[in-house]
């Protein structure tokens, strides 16, 4: 019964609100074909989408997840990056 | 749609591999962090989690088979429409779960494999016959009832991976538990004969649907661990009694009777029910319940007559892949 181990994709959809394409889960197809096919069938039963993206999972770099604290460090000391940072009197309004 | 019994965890610390690193996963853990794919775990936590969520995708997989006896037979169009679209419903959540398995290390040939093979368990809810129409009344109601009293704490459970799966599948989940009261509100207000037939579907699956939520909590195995690692977050006897609270006014008001004469209420309100025979969940678990050799059957003859389109996919797939490079070289 064994069977050859098909490949995984990643799945991404856009919704109907505009927003940017978002990763939904993963799945096992042969080729792009069968795999929009079935992300159609899985991940978009109740209207989820306009648009699909999938992508072989073998083709994403991702960062090392031991490694977060040295990769995400430098945004974490410069608050002076936030509008809140900054003060505005308060007869100056909304700003 | 249903964890019952599978949550309980396998081993405890004692060979933990690296004392540090367990602490460390442990406090966070306890900070309720989420643990993703490629962090550190434990073995016994990575072990815990593939068998649980493999089980549960198992669950859904032959959970279609019950129901999708009634599909050619339902009594309407609209009924048949969302008979076929709740069947669907309970296949993708199997897929979404084997997803989630497979971000443990275990590929999903593997899973499949131990499922078709026997090895793997499944609820055992689903080795119980769907006799009558008011079966599958009585699933959506009750099964998927207790099913989501289960799966609500597993949205918060500490495996990223499982606990988004479980959101998306506890939101669409919710129309399968009012579909089934919907066809029992029917039948309750139907004929006399309907209105028995409702009866006896509910004195066929109340005592089984109760066995969902697994062994009382004096014998339930390791469910510490689960508890102290975020998998469980509320014990077996905790879960059946919320079901039992919610379920006994929504029978009231159909008018039927749950099958335990001794059932008393407490001074807290709580219905409190007669001694389960765990013996009967015992034997179901080891295969000897009413249909499992027959979910198996049904299981495999599918894998084994699927087997043409897998080999197809591939060989299309690799024949492609040939000409792209063939062109590439050009």
């Amino acid at each position: 019964m064994a069977t050859p181990n098909v490949p995984l994709w990643e799945v991404f959809i856009r919704s109907r609100n505009g927003l940017a394409h978002k990763h939904v889960g993963s799945l096992h197809a042969a080729d792009p074909t069968l795999a929009l096919q079935a992300a159609r069938d899985i991940y978009t039963r109740r209207g989820e989408g306009l648009s699909i993206w999938v992508v072989p999972s073998n083709a994403i770099t991702a960062s090392d997840p031991s490694e977060k604290g040295m990769m995400f460090e430098p945004a974490e000391s410069k608050i002076y990056r936030h509008p809140t940072f900054y003060d505005v009197p308060d007869e100056v309004g909304h700003m | 749609m249903y964890t019952q019994a599978l949550n309980s965890s396998d081993g405890d610390e004692r060979g933990v591999e690296d004392v540090a690193r367990a602490s460390q996963f442990q406090a966070r853990i306890d900070a309720d962090e989420r643990i993703e794919p490629n962090d550190w775990m434990p073995a016994a936590y990575r072990k815990t989690l593939t068998r649980q969520i493999s089980q549960h995708a198992h669950s859904e997989i032959v959970g279609m088979l019950p129901e999708g006896n009634w599909i050619t037979r339902a009594p309407s169009l609209r009924r048949k429409a969302a008979l076929l679209a709740k069947v669907q419903d309970e296949c993708g959540h199997g897929l979404y779960l084997y997803a989630a398995a497979e971000t443990l290390g275990t590929s999903r040939e593997e899973l499949v494999d131990g499922m078709l093979s026997g090895k793997a368990k499944y609820s055992s809810i689903f080795n119980y016959p769907t006799l009558t129409w008011a079966d599958i009344g009585t699933v959506g109601w009750l099964v998927d009832g207790a099913a989501i009293m289960n799966q609500i704490p597993l949205c918060r459970c500490s495996y990223g991976p499982y606990a988004r799966a479980m959101i998306r599948v506890c939101k669409e989940e919710s129309f399968h538990q009012r579909q089934g009261f919907e066809i029992m509100v029917t039948l309750c207000r139907g004929t006399a004969e309907q209105k028995a037939m409702a009866q006896n579907a509910l004195d066929r699956w109340w005592w089984p649907v109760l066995m969902m939520f697994g062994p009382p909590d004096q014998i339930s195995q390791h469910s510490d661990t689960s508890t102290k690692w975020k998998i469980k977050r509320f014990s077996n006897d905790e879960l059946r009694q919320k079901f039992i609270d919610a379920t006994v006014p929504q029978a009231e008001f159909l008018g039927l009777t749950i099958p335990d004469p001794g059932m008393k209420q407490n001074e807290n309100g709580n219905w409190v029910h007669s001694p389960i025979d765990w013996n009967e969940f015992k034997q179901v678990l080891a295969g000897n319940g009413p249909c499992n050799r027959d979910r198996l059957a049904a299981r495999r003859k599918a894998h084994e007559e699927g087997a043409w389109v897998r080999e197809a996919a591939a060989a299309y797939a690799e024949k492609r892949k040939r000409r792209q490079l063939a062109q590439a070289a050009e």
